[in-house]
Formats: structure tokens, sequence, C-alpha cells
């Protein structure tokens, strides 16, 4: 028996989720006993495989056909599905990417796994009884769920496992995988992708600001802070409702759940929506003018001022921290 | 799905979600969906039907979302026990239905699992999008967009297709008189579920440790939030 362990790439590259399922992936084999073998689809270069050794992980198998140049998520079901079968792995690893999330299931059905969607910690194993636990209620709770098949596939919350070297070298072979027609009549036409900006999902460090900052020609200090600290951007729900920003950064119960190392609020009154998607968080800085905010109730740290004062010294001090 | 502004308690020694006391709505990204499926078939284009997988205590929630314009409703005897459950009731029922369009919410606020639209999908062998934030169909095929990391990614694909919706794919749409009228005549088919093997249970729940009091920094002194940050939090 083994665990394999899907990553995602990017245009070729691994990105830091990728090497937290890796990690996390590494951790659940030895926890279990088990071997454990990578799994890369579509072209990424020697280099960039060699960089999964750095996790523990040195059998890497990649399938590098024509067909699977790009992600279509049937058709990599399909050959994550195909590859654990032939490597005989019993637990299939992934990050809960956007992908992620459209693969985790389908690979479950195909191998009658158990599915553990949005792990946010390493499962307890006893026997074909595995238990994981993940948030629900929209971060109101977590949940203990246990997967009983003899079968699992466990995807992993970005930014919930950290990434822990341990090198060793790396030996890839290449899979040849059997894919039928019927699982590529999906077609990427194109792909967006702001270069310049830190992925929101992903990010380590989020500044998001709400209405409070009156309305959009004033996000250029909300972009300045960011940029300064390498953080994405987000905003409140009615901020992206007005335009003033894109509905992709809107974050909360109905937006995107981000759980960064530090989550810097500015001008956000703190409703129950929005903290659903940001209480994961590990620390939380909260800027408003309201001292009875219902925001800094959940707030590690607070400051009652007016952002428009408060943000440009908030500025100079990180600028004077950061030239330190 | 509780209403957005519930408070989440537990009983039976944490292992049950006590529904006592809480105010229950259509998940808000179903409405999406349903709105959606509507639009697409306005003027004739189309019929819609609504599947709902619960007891008798939802009919009036499934009404509703005849009110918004679904043509039929199905609902599926038994309690929505896991996505897994869930998505092989949707698969069985719409297996000789001849479905152009499957769409679902992309996850329920309640287990926030995102599973239902790739199961299903899978379970039909058909492609999906779990999570879109654009929807346009053609004849025979859709154009939609989904979200990736750090930006969006456009797509084409056949039909038949299953979709989970996110904001943006169309605005929620809200009752008038008259559907509310012809609501009520609306066929409303109650079948029985099929069995499906249980592969996963939720044992218990916990809710998560609260923060500690906040530590209010002087707004003319931010410096100090700056080092606590680096020393204290040690985030930056
Ligand atoms: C079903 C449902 C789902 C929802 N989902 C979401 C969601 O996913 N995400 C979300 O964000 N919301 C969501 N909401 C909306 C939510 O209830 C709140 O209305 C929203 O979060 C408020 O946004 P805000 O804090 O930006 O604005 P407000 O509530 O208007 O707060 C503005 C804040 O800015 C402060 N302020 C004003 N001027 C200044 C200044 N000069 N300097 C500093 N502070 C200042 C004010 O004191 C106030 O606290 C949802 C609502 C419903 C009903």
């Amino acid at each position: 028996m083994s665990v394999l362990v899907y990553i995602e790439n990017v245009e070729g590259t691994f990105k830091k989720s990728a090497f937290e399922a890796v990690s996390y992936a590494k951790a659940v084999a030895d926890l279990a006993g088990q071997d454990i073998i990578a799994l890369s689809i579509g072209q990424v270069e020697e280099s960039e495989l060699n960089k999964i050794g750095t996790y523990g992980v040195s059998n890497v198998v990649t399938v590098n056909t024509d067909q699977l140049g790009q992600f279509v998520n049937q058709a990599y079901a399909s050959v994550i599905a195909e590859v654990a079968k032939s490597k005989n792995a019993s637990t299939v690893i992934l990050s809960n990417t956007f992908s992620g999330k459209g693969l985790a299931p389908r690979i479950a059905a195909k191998l009658s796994a158990a599915l553990g969607a949005a792990a946010t910690a390493l499962p307890t194993v006893d026997g074909n009884k595995w238990q994981i636990k993940r948030t629900v209620f929209s971060s109101k709770a977590i949940a203990t769920e246990e997967l009983s098949a003899d079968k699992r596939v466990i995807s992993l919350s970005p930014n919930a496992f950290e990434v822990k070297e341990n090198p060793v070298s790396v030996s890839v072979e290449n899979f040849q995988p059997n894919v039928a027609g019927s699982d590529l009549s999906t077609v990427i036409k194109d792909i967006v992708r702001a270069t310049d900006k830190v992925s929101l999902p992903e990010a380590e460090i989020v500044v998001s600001a709400g209405r409070g900052l009156k309305g959009p020609e004033n996000w250029g200090m909300v972009e300045e802070l960011a940029e300064i600290l390498g953080a994405a951007t987000a905003c409140s729900k009615p901020v992206s409702d007005a335009g003033w920003r894109p509905h992709s950064e809107h974050v909360g119960q109905t937006g995107i759940a981000v759980s960064p190392n530090l989550y810097i609020a500015i001008g956000i009154s703190g409703a129950i929506q929005h903290l659903a998607g940001v209480s994961a968080s590990k620390t939380i800085v909260v800027i408003n003018k309201d001292p009875e905010a219902p925001f800094f109730k959940v707030a590690d740290y607070g400051i009652v001022g007016d952002a428009f004062e408060v943000i440009p010294q908030l500025i100079e001090a990180f600028k004077a921290y950061k030239n330190s | 799905m509780p209403d957005t502004t519930s408070k989440i308690t537990f009983s039976d020694n944490n292992s049950t979600f006590n529904s006592a006391g809480v105010q229950f709505i259509i998940n808000p990204y179903d409405e999406i969906a349903l709105s959606k499926a509507v639009e697409l078939a306005e003027g004739g284009k189309g019929t819609v039907t609504v599947l709902h997988v619960g007891d008798a205590s939802s009919e009036a929630t499934i009404r509703k979302a005849l009110a918004v314009g679904a043509d039929e409703a199905v609902r599926v005897d038994a309690p929505a026990r896991d996505a897994w459950f869930v998505a092989n009731q949707i698969a069985t029922y719409a297996k000789d239905q001849n479905f152009d369009l499957i769409l679902t919410g992309r996850e329920s606020i309640d287990y926030n699992g995102t599973q239902v639209p790739a199961f299903v999908a899978e379970l039909l062998s058909i492609p999906s999008v779990s999570i879109a934030k654009k929807i346009d169909i053609s004849d025979s095929s859709a154009t939609v967009e989904r979200e990736i990391e750090g930006g969006k990614e456009i797509l084409t694909t056949s039909l038949p297709l299953v979709v989970g919706t996110a904001e943006g794919v169309a605005e929620a749409k809200i009752p008038n008189m008259r559907g509310i009228m012809t609501a009520r005549t609306k066929p409303l088919n109650v079948i029985p579920a099929v069995e499906v093997a249980s592969l996963s249970a939720i044992k218990s729940y916990e809710t998560p440790a609260p923060r500690s009091t906040v530590k209010l920094i002087d707004k003319d002194n931010v410096a100090q939030l700056v080092e606590l940050l680096h020393s204290e939090a040690k985030v930056i």
C-alpha cells in the first residue's frame, strides 16, 4: 500500500500549496507506515520536479502527454485514479485549490474511496478508520470526520499545514496513461491572471478594506500597504457589490474563505457573514473609527482611528521596518 | 441551510448539530443556481426542474423555488446524509431525464464541501465546473468562466454539463405575486431515495477556541503595532 500525492503546477511551476500537500502527504505516509509517490501532470521541467525531493519524497511520476498540456478535470481525475491503481495507492492526497475541488470528488468516485475534503490537520489512522478535521458552518465550527472505506482521498486546505524540509534525491518515472476521448471534451480558451498580484486564497498576508473607505478612489493606500507587505488585497461584500473592487476580492461566507497568517481589516464592521470567511486567519488586525465595531471582538490587535489618518502612518511604519 | 446569522451549537456530546431555534433558508449559492436556470429557460427556451433531497419539512422552501420560476419539483424523500449520498440521488434521477445542464451551488454554507457538482458529473460521466463565475449556453456547448488562484479561466465544454455556481453567475430572483400563486399548483413529485453505502461520517464537532481579547494600540503610535506583529505574533 502507498500514498499518492498529486502536485498541481501553475504554468510549469509548483506553488507553496503544492509543497504543503507534499509535506502533508509525507507525514501521512509516515503515520500509516506506507511508501509515498508524487504525481505531476503536464509540462514541468526536471529542475522543478527535483524540488519535490526537498520535502522528503523521492519517487516522482510524471505524465506529460500533449493531450494533457492543459487542465481538464475529467481527464486529470482519470489519470490520477489510473496511477493510484497502478501504484497500489490506498490514499490519494491533493491540495484543496480551485482545481483540486473539481478533482477530489471525481477521484474518490473512481476509486470507491471515502472523500475527506478540506482537511486542516494530519489525520488519525486506525486501520481503515481515518479521522480528519475540517471547518464547517463557514468556519463557525470544526468537525471530526471519519473515513471508513479501505481507500480515501484527502484534500488539504491551503495554509493549514506548514511545509517541512527533509531533502532526498528524486527519481523521475514517465507514465503513459490511457485517456479516453470522452474525458477531453473541455477546452480552455483563455487564462487571465493578475500577474502582478498575490493570489488571495493562498496569500500569507491579506489587507482588506470595507465600506469605511468611502469610495474606490481611496484604494490607493490599501494597495500600497499590500505591496509593502507582499500581501493580497481583499474587500467586504458591499464593496464588490458596488463595483468598487472586483468580485474576486470579496471575502466572507458568500465569497472567498481565507486563512492567512495575518489579516488586516480596514473600515470593515465585522458582520458575522464577513467573519465567516476570515476567522481562520492566525492573526487579525482591525482598524476602525468606531470602538464598538464588532470586528474588535475577534481581533488580536486593534487601532481605533480614522483609516485616512492611520493607514498612511502605518505605511510609513512598515516601510521603516522593511528598511531596518 | 441555517440562516447566515445563526448561532451554531451542538448537542449529544457535540455529535449533533442543534437545529432548535435555527431559521432555515435556501443556500445562497443554490439561489444563484436557481436564478440562472430560470433565466436560461425564460421565453420558452427550456424547462427547469428543482430537485431537493430532504424530508417533508422542506416543502415550503421547495414551493418558494417554484415561485421563483421553476416548472416542477422533485423531492427525494430522505435526509441529506452527506455529499456522496446527495450526489447519488441527483445522478440517479438525472440519468434518464436528458437534462442539458445541472446546476448546483458551489458549496453549501453549512458543510462547505464543494463536492456535489463533481460527484454528480463523475457518476454521469459528463464534464463539470465546480466553481463558476459566469455561464453562457449556446446550442450544444457552454462557455464557462471559472475561478482559479489569482485569476480566472475561460473554457468551452460540451453539454450535458454540471456547474457549481458562485457569485456573479446571476442576480438572485425574488418571487412575484403571480409566481407565488402559480407555485401552489405546480407538480411536486416525491420519490424514494436509492441506497448508497456510507463511506464517511462526522463524529463530533468543536467550536474554535475564542481569541484572547484584543490588544488596542494608540492611533498615534502605529509603530508599536509593527513591533508586536514582528516580535509577538511573529507574522512579519
Ligand atoms: C446572506 C448574506 C451573505 C453575506 N455574505 C457576506 C460576505 O461573504 N462577505 C461580506 O463581507 N459581507 C457579507 N454580507 C454582508 C454583511 O452582512 C455586511 O453587510 C458587510 O460585511 C458589511 O460590509 P462593511 O463592513 O464593509 O460595511 P459596513 O457594515 O457599512 O461597515 C463600515 C465600517 O467602516 C467603519 N468606518 C467608517 N469610516 C471609517 C473611517 N474613516 N476609518 C475607519 N473606519 C471607518 C465603520 O465604523 C464601520 O464599522 C452578507 C449578508 C447576507 C445577508
